[in-house]
């Protein structure tokens, strides 16, 4: 944007903004609120939705202010009769063709189409109702996502999304006129398309048309049948965005509340996926040496750069996209899956509690876990290793339904075992934690000293551009490490799928010489993951980090490493990293899937 | 106001063979492209698309845009029901266009151009590509440096709208953008690009070929030339006319009228519809009612419901729908005089879709949206009757 200043009035009053900047931005300057729908702060404008138009004087027509430039000596009216009676129509036209079942959807009172229709109190006149029959039918054929078309209002935010922030493309705009929907490939089914399950769609939606499939009943069932012990996990980034939907502004820690309020709600066990992060890192970090040792002592062909596999929505992603890299992916399972896997096995083994009756439901920031969990080859206990997944904006509801006011919860910890977990594990919520976390402990089991960054926190490969690379040399290591003397590991950290899909193309081109990527499928990692609180925009989701790396610095432990618990399970359980038992339940193998 | 007595031209669909042109384009391209510029803001000349921007001054902002790259696109989307003027144009006087692309070229400084010919006009393809074959190796031979091709749409009425067209040219969908930015800043791949309708290229050439003067001798001060009309509905004389500028309604229904007239739809299902008390003080020009040429005539025996009925069907169709008050207010529209005239809903609801009407006039993001409200309201004020009962 250019420093150029540009002088209108706005309303009657004289503003100065940069040249290019909009007159829906320049009326926030002013703090006129011009109401919008298509519009977002993560996406490029479509002004299309037509309902923020302002009057500009000497002007014929009415013009979107989310897509006009401000220019020189421009008189605008927010306000003004022609502008008020075009706001109306537009939002009782949006009306007519919108299934307004608000009491009965799951959007009800986060519904910006409702909230507008209330501020606009439209209720007086209607247009012919347009919703056809067919539309109402949703399709849930995606154990993530539910899309009704009925409620949609074809504002194109989703399918912004999906190509600019995720390269994936599943959702798109089909036919056109009074035929014109959002769909998919064919109109197929969207667990038969590239989806990825993001849910950064839903993040997304200003209206009930694209939410996450809930399975708060079904959790809710399991809670209350006494011969059930219903054991919960909660992901790392649940606790830093939970309380945005429980009265708190973004960035709030609320860790501690959210275990009471778990207890309260009635979950026998309450543990967390922190541990298995741990976990994650201490076989993941070994999987990367190992695979290091093989190509570069025994001369091996192994795939490198390893890939970390934390988020399943980047591995479906990779597996519609990129096969042929699925061999760099490291077999890690996703801490959830690892916890799933665990729990039915060496939790209930030491709690002796019969795996059958133990219902595992893990709390997650994520849709795609939803579908992950449900991956046939995520059965490794002898059961589904994890029955329901619900998203931190589910869990908020529960919260809700059971009465509890959460800001005045007294903390409460974890249960043990299970319960542990480090500031390294934290931080897997945010973009680049991954791989922090992985430093810590790879640099420290290689050289025997703490990573050469004040006070542990890597900055180079925190923060939120969309590609970020960073390289550490590895020098005096210990002996059993000697063949890493000298070596300049390189690294590289994506978030997004459009950034993943910027390096993976690299990869597959043979452009980049990184030894370990971390990809987060969305946009700021699991902070901002398409199961957090709705809304989202580069703002909060910058609040949220902070949030993560201040959850980071006030925990006694931050590296991996460190969990008491990991070294227990390593001793009573599971042996070593990459061991048998390891193998067994810790990792998992990906498919090829079509393109489409 | 000045008008015109009805005066038949023929201009448009001289014989011009590709030598001819390539004659007029070579003699041209001697002057300067200042002085051409001069010469076509001086005609007076203004889009034969229907829209009737001044085409000098498109072809000025455009020159004056700094970029290696331009396009010069000729507008061959004929969708416009009742429109068919352009496939006649294209089918016997192609040359013509191909010149006023090539003169136009030279004078923004564009290298490349492209006709964007509507999918339903494919047949034409065989013949304009010969055509255009022995046309680019003639341009080579005088060595001068523009090619044209045809690039083929698929048929959305939308992608007559320019900005669709760039994008459906782009391999995208045709949905039209916000503007600004303008088709002379940033249009065709988003470089800046000189859009004309396949009539005012024919404009061009012949404007070149004889002088500005010349053309100024035909129409008014607001409807410089000729015009090239479609002429269909209740008439015994159905087909293409080439017409002054200027002329009363009046004298264009008393030649082609078939003597129990009731209205005249000037412009096509999106122009306006006009009744018989208003013939004689409806002038058909810029300083009237613009029309892209299409002029339908129906007499007592048609109704003004059906007429209306099928443009907004049409419309509901066509819509691309992306904004709301096209997308939804054109089904609004439809199901509206529907329920009135089945009796759900009162005459008074008629008063509401006019004011939704206004509303997608204004608000609406392309013109498509925009000008539904002109049959709507036009048919509705002046032929309620028919509307209700």
């Amino acid at each position: 944007m250019s420093e150029y200043l540009v002088n209108l009035k706005i309303n009657n009053i004289p503003v100065s903004v940069k040249e290019g900047t909009s007159i829906l931005d320049a009326a926030k300057k002013l703090n006129f609120n011009i109401p919008t729908l298509c519009n977002h702060p993560d996406l490029s404008v479509a002004g299309n939705c037509r309902v923020c138009v302002v009057e500009v004087k000497g002007a014929r027509l009415l013009s979107a202010s989310c897509a006009t430039p401000v220019s020189e000596g421009m008189e605008v009216f927010t306000n003004s009769e022609k502008v008020r009676t075009s706001r109306k129509h537009v939002i009782e036209l949006l009306l007519s063709e919108h299934n307004a079942d608000c009491t009965k959807c799951f959007k009800n009172g986060h519904c910006e189409l409702q909230s507008l229709a209330s501020e606009y109190r439209v209720g007086d006149h209607v247009f012919i109702d347009l919703v056809h029959a067919k539309d109402k039918i949703a399709d849930i054929s995606s154990p993530s996502i539910s899309k009704d078309d009925s409620k949609c209002i074809r504002c194109q935010r989703c399918v912004r999304t999906c190509e600019e922030l995720q390269a994936v493309s599943a959702l798109a705009v089909i036919k056109k006129g009074d035929h014109q929907r959002i769909s998919t490939f064919m109109s197929k089914p969207l667990n038969e398309v590239v989806c990825t399950n993001c849910g950064q769609c839903i993040n997304r939606c200003p209206t009930g048309a694209l939410t996450e499939r809930s399975y708060i009943e079904q959790v809710w069932n399991a809670i209350n049948d006494p011969s059930k012990h219903v054991v919960v996990q909660t992901a790392p980034a649940v606790r830093i965005g939970l309380g945005e939907d429980l009265g708190y502004d973004p960035g709030e820690r609320v860790t501690y509340k959210m275990v009471a309020a778990l207890r309260h709600i009635g979950f026998d066990s309450v543990l967390d996926t922190d541990f298995t992060a741990d976990l994650t890192i201490m076989e993941e970090g070994t999987e990367l040496l190992t695979r290091l040792k093989r190509a570069l002592v025994d001369g091996e062909k192994v795939a490198l750069p390893m890939m970390t596999s934390c988020s399943p929505g980047w591995i479906k992603f990779q597996e519609h996209i990129f096969p042929e890299l699925l061999p760099n992916l490291s077999t890690c399972k996703s801490p959830q899956q690892m916890f799933g896997a665990l729990a039915k096995t060496y939790y209930a083994k030491k709690k002796g509690i019969d795996p059958k009756n133990m219902v595992s439901v893990s709390i997650m920031p994520c849709t795609a876990k939803k579908f992950e969990c449900n991956r046939p080859e995520m059965r490794d206990s002898g059961y589904q290793d994890v029955d329901y997944v619900l998203t931190t904006r589910e869990l908020a509801m529960m919260v809700k339904q059971a009465g509890i006011d959460f800001m005045k919860l007294e903390d409460e910890h974890y249960d043990s075992i299970m319960g542990e977990g480090t500031g390294a594990a934290v931080i897997f919520g945010a973009t680049g934690g991954v791989m922090e976390a992985a430093l810590r402990t790879a640099y420290e089991i290689v050289t025997g000293r703490e990573v050469p960054f004040t006070n542990l926190n890597i900055m180079p490969v925190r923060g939120m551009e969309g590609v970020k690379e960073a390289k550490v040399m590895i020098k005096d290591v210990l002996p059993a490490w000697s063949f890493l003397e000298g070596a300049e590991l390189s690294v590289a950290i994506a978030h997004g799928l459009a950034n993943a899909k910027k390096v993976m193309t690299a990869v597959r081109d043979g452009k980049a010489n990184y030894h370990f990527i971390e990809i987060m499928g969305c946009p700021g990692g699991c902070l901002g993951g398409g199961g957090q609180p709705i809304p989202t925009s580069p703002e909060i989701r910058g609040k949220r980090a902070e949030a993560i790396y201040s959850e980071d610095e006030h925990l006694a432990l931050r590296k991996s490493h460190q969990n008491p618990e990991v070294a227990q399970i390593y001793k009573d359980f599971l042996g070593e990293p990459l061991g048998h038992k390891s193998h067994d339940l810790l990792h998992t193998h990906y498919k090829a899937r079509i393109r489409y | 106001m000045e008008t015109k007595i009805l005066k038949k031209v023929d201009l448009i669909f001289q014989e011009s063979n590709v030598n001819e042109v390539i004659d007029i384009v070579t003699k041209t391209v001697t002057r300067s492209s200042d002085d051409i510029i001069l010469d076509i803001i001086d005609s007076g000349l203004k889009g034969r698309g229907g829209a009737g921007f001044p085409t000098g001054l498109k072809w000025k902002f455009t020159k004056n845009e700094d970029s290696a790259v331009k396009y010069v696109i000729c507008n061959a989307d004929e969708g416009e029901p009742g429109t068919f003027k352009d496939r006649e144009i294209l089918d016997t006087v192609a040359p013509k266009v191909f010149g006023g692309m090539t003169i136009c070229g030279y004078s923004i400084g564009a290298k490349e151009g492209y006709i964007y010919l509507r999918g339903e006009y494919n047949f034409l393809l065989p013949k304009l590509n010969k055509q255009l074959e022995e046309y680019n190796k003639l341009l080579k031979d005088n060595k001068i440096d523009f090619t044209i091709a045809i690039k083929s749409g698929s048929g959305a009425y939308i992608c007559g709208e320019e900005s669709a067209l760039f994008e459906s040219m782009e391999g995208k969908r045709g949905e039209p953008r916000n503007k600004p930015p303008y088709p002379t800043v940033a249009g065709y791949n988003s470089k800046p690009t000189v859009i004309n309708n396949v009539e005012t290229l024919v404009q061009i050439t012949m404007i070149c070929k004889m002088g500005p003067d010349k053309f100024k001798e035909l129409g008014t001060k607001d409807s410089r030339g000729s015009k090239v009309f479609s002429v269909s509905g209740d008439t015994p004389q159905a087909g293409i006319h080439e017409l002054e500028l200027g002329m009363p309604l009046a004298d264009f229904v008393e030649d082609f009228g078939d003597g129990d007239t009731k209205a005249v739809q000037v412009g096509g299902a999106s122009g306006h519809c006009v009744p018989r008390k208003q013939f004689k003080d409806t002038i058909i020009g810029f300083e009237g009612i613009p029309t892209g040429g299409s002029m339908m005539i129906f007499n007592s025996s048609r109704s003004m419901y059906n007429v209306l009925h099928d443009y907004l069907e049409f419309f509901t169709e066509e819509s691309c729908g992306q904004c709301t008050p096209c997308r939804v207010g054109c089904q609004q529209l439809l199901k509206g005089i529907e329920s009135v005239k089945k009796g759900e809903r009162k005459p008074a609801y008629l008063d509401e879709l006019k004011k939704l009407a206004n509303t997608m006039k204004i608000s609406a993001k392309c013109g498509l949206g925009q000008s539904v409200a002109n049959p709507f309201n036009s048919i509705v004020d002046n032929f309620k009757e028919e509307i209700i009962y």
